[in-house]
């Protein structure tokens, strides 16, 4: 009997070892990097939210929508948590077409925290055609629709990299070790001092790709912090309801010859 | 049933009563007798019903703020989880809460596999609940359509697809069943309807498991019949609920701890990329949930004969009460039975994970002789199990064995001694 199990359980023990042989010769592992909203508190650093946004806008957003997010969210709480008046004149410095007025004509204002992100193109083939076929995606949800999220995200900005001996790439075309295939159709968009940050941070690759995925995360997942915060409260909450619970259940049956 | 007549006390009570049984039921419902030596396997039927009505309560929610459109679908689903209070919240109970059914409905199959909950006569309870099974795969299935991502548009073109292999009207009612000649629109709308639909199909077979649960009332790990009721039984009320209270806050500690910190675990990354007709993602797999029978319909190379044996790999189950042909019910009393029981749950376990890999070389080989296996297991080992085996004495009153389990053994035996020699 437990012969037999134990065969069962080294045989499936194989399989799974040698698949992840397998994939582990498909993509090297990812960058290491300490996240602050990981864990059982985890809660999202609002200075590199800050300076994230300030990646986004001034880098990613010349061709990455994220049409999910609207200016007011850049002043809620658990995100960048910009001022109300900060949030307002980041909106204000974008403008969006509105309309019709009450002749029936189309006009551009600037925009309000209810407006939601302006978007680089007009369509999605406004935006393939500018970039040599590919779509870049919108990022709103980024960090959740790729395996490995966060970490591969951030491995991804800093994997690029001459390519090995053999390997022909196209015009428009780069290597990058963590893309799926390795080849890769936006070029390295980041690298040291391409921005200058507000708050004085130097802006080294790293981090700049630490601090942008910071703020991709929080905009894939902008009630992390309340759904860290809840959470804790009910499973401590369970918890102690479970223990009075047993004790409950001990004492009722303890009236009968039987355990439980 | 319980054997007395239940009267209730106020005149008010007799009086509504007598035209419409309510308090009787409830009576009935504190009262029934209950095994007492039942384990926590037993306490999964509590738990099932615990999460249909979580899936339920929070769908509703849900459904009031998402929108059944192929262009705004998506978006709506985004919608909730930013800026519905607490949305996020609610989707993910109803996310993971689906997973966190089918993990309790797993375990609830095979405590029933191995202790025989199946056999005569409880077969009509057995195959009550492989149609409620069978519904929420359904339902899991067309609620995974439903945020209209990469992952739901393709799984729901892979699975109408399989309906094109029915041969000469096939392709017609796939097309039917689409509404148009692909995936689309029409089909999301329908797909929402029937979501909303199936889980009171659910409930109401639900209601008729427990009802023809009640008439002979539970199985036990010991797997003899008892006296009902008598000293082997407990009154459900107060014992068993607040077992089963035990047992659920025990399970929804796991299940808070997927929904507050690894929400998105049992999902597919895929599935937040908006569905795109033209883009076919890399790897087209089902929920962790429906992966063996996924493997088992990869095994086939032939599309009819694969949706044939998906097919009948659950039907055959509905059959089960007539292919085990052994008239002891507990696996603990049938030492050859229990081995092939723990090797069919590796069998469906390296099933579930073959599903989840591409159907090439090494896997597809481990698919086939994996699927040979779990039909073999039901049509060959079962039936001819029952006529070799040579099972161990049964006991004749569930009293021995709980009270063989405890340390007071000799102190027990003592006392019934002792009581035999005062008789």
């Amino acid at each position: 009997m437990s012969k037999l199990k134990n065969i069962l359980f080294v045989l499936i023990l194989s399989i799974i070892v040698l698949n992840s042989s397998n994939s582990a010769e498909k993509s090297p592992p990812f960058l290491e990097t300490k996240w602050t909203f990981k864990g059982l508190f985890g809660k999202f650093d609002r200075a590199s939210l800050q300076r994230g946004y300030q990646v986004y806008t001034e880098v990613c957003a010349s061709c990455h929508s994220m049409k999910y997010l609207t200016y007011r969210n850049l002043a809620e709480k658990g995100g960048p948590e910009f001022s109300e008046a900060e949030a307002k004149a980041i909106a204000a410095s974008f403008e969006v077409t509105d309309g019709p007025d009450s002749t029936g004509e189309m006009f551009v204002r600037p925009a309000k925290l209810s407006d939601k992100f302006v978007m680089p193109y007009a369509n999605e083939q406004e935006a393939k055609a500018a970039n040599g076929g590919a779509y870049p995606p919108d990022m709103s949800v980024l960090v959740k629709a790729r395996k490995g999220g966060a970490d591969y995200i951030y491995s991804l900005l800093l994997g690029y990299s001459e390519p090995p001996e053999g390997v022909e790439l196209d015009d428009g075309v780069y290597y990058n070790k963590y893309m799926y295939g390795n080849k890769i159709k936006m070029p390295a968009p980041l690298s040291d001092d391409l921005i200058e940050y507000t708050d004085g941070t130097k802006a080294t690759a790293e981090q700049m790709s630490k601090d942008v995925t910071n703020f991709l995360m929080w905009s894939a997942e902008p009630h992390l912090e309340q759904r860290h915060k809840t959470g804790f409260r009910v499973i401590a909450y369970l918890i102690i309801l479970t223990v009075l619970v047993y004790f409950t259940m001990k004492k009722i049956w303890s009236r009968v010859e039987s355990k439980v | 049933m319980s054997d007395h007549e239940y009267t209730p006390s106020s005149k008010f009570g007799k009086w509504f009563n007598d035209r419409l049984p309510l308090l009787t039921l409830a009576n009935h419902l504190t009262d029934y007798p209950t095994p007492k030596n039942l384990n926590y396997w037993w306490t999964f039927g509590g738990i099932l019903t615990f999460c249909l009505i979580t899936q339920i309560v929070t769908g509703l929610v849900l459904a009031m703020h998402y929108i059944a459109h192929a262009d705004m679908a998506f978006s709506s689903v985004e919608h909730i989880m930013r800026d519905v209070n607490y949305g996020w919240l609610l989707r993910y109970v109803h996310a993971n809460g689906a997973s966190m059914f089918f993990l309790a409905v797993y375990i609830h199959i095979f405590r029933s596999l191995f202790y025989g909950s199946y056999k005569s006569p409880r077969e009509i309870i057995w195959i009550l609940g492989i149609i409620i099974y069978l519904l929420m795969m359904a339902a899991a299935f067309m609620g995974y359509v439903l945020p209209w991502g990469q992952m739901s548009f393709w799984g729901a073109t892979v699975i109408t697809n399989l309906f094109s292999a029915i041969p000469l009207v096939g392709e017609s009612i796939t097309t039917w069943l689409w509404g148009g000649y692909s995936v689309d629109n029409p089909t999301l709308t329908r797909f929402f309807t029937l979501h909303y639909l199936i889980p009171f199909l659910i409930l109401g077979l639900v209601v008729l498991h427990i009802w023809a649960l009640h008439v002979p009332g539970n199985n036990n790990p010991v797997g003899i019949d008892i006296k009902k009721p008598s000293k082997d039984t407990v009154p459900f009320h107060p014992y068993i609920v607040i077992k089963d209270a035990f047992a659920l806050l025990m399970f929804c500690i796991v299940f808070a701890l997927f929904v507050f910190y690894q929400p998105n675990i049992l999902g597919h990354a895929d599935n937040y990329i908006e569905a795109d007709p033209l883009v076919t993602p890399a790897h087209i797999v089902p929920e962790w949930y429906l992966l063996p029978f996924y493997a088992i319909l990869r095994s086939v190379p032939d599309k009819l004969m694969g949706v044939v044996a998906m097919l009948s790999a659950i039907l055959i189950l509905a059959a089960l009460p007539w292919l085990d042909t052994s008239k002891v019910r507990s696996a603990v009393f049938r030492p050859l039975f229990r081995q092939f029981y723990w090797i069919l749950v590796a069998d469906v376990l390296i099933l579930g994970y073959v599903g989840a890999m591409p159907a090439e070389g090494l896997y597809l080989l481990i698919a086939r002789v994996a699927t040979a296996y779990y039909f073999a297991h039901f049509l060959i080992i079962l039936p001819v199990l029952g006529w070799k085996e040579k099972t161990t004495p049964l006991p004749l009153s569930i009293t021995e064995p709980v009270l063989g389990g405890s340390p007071n053994l000799a102190a027990a035996r003592n006392d019934e001694k002792i009581e035999k020699t005062i008789k």
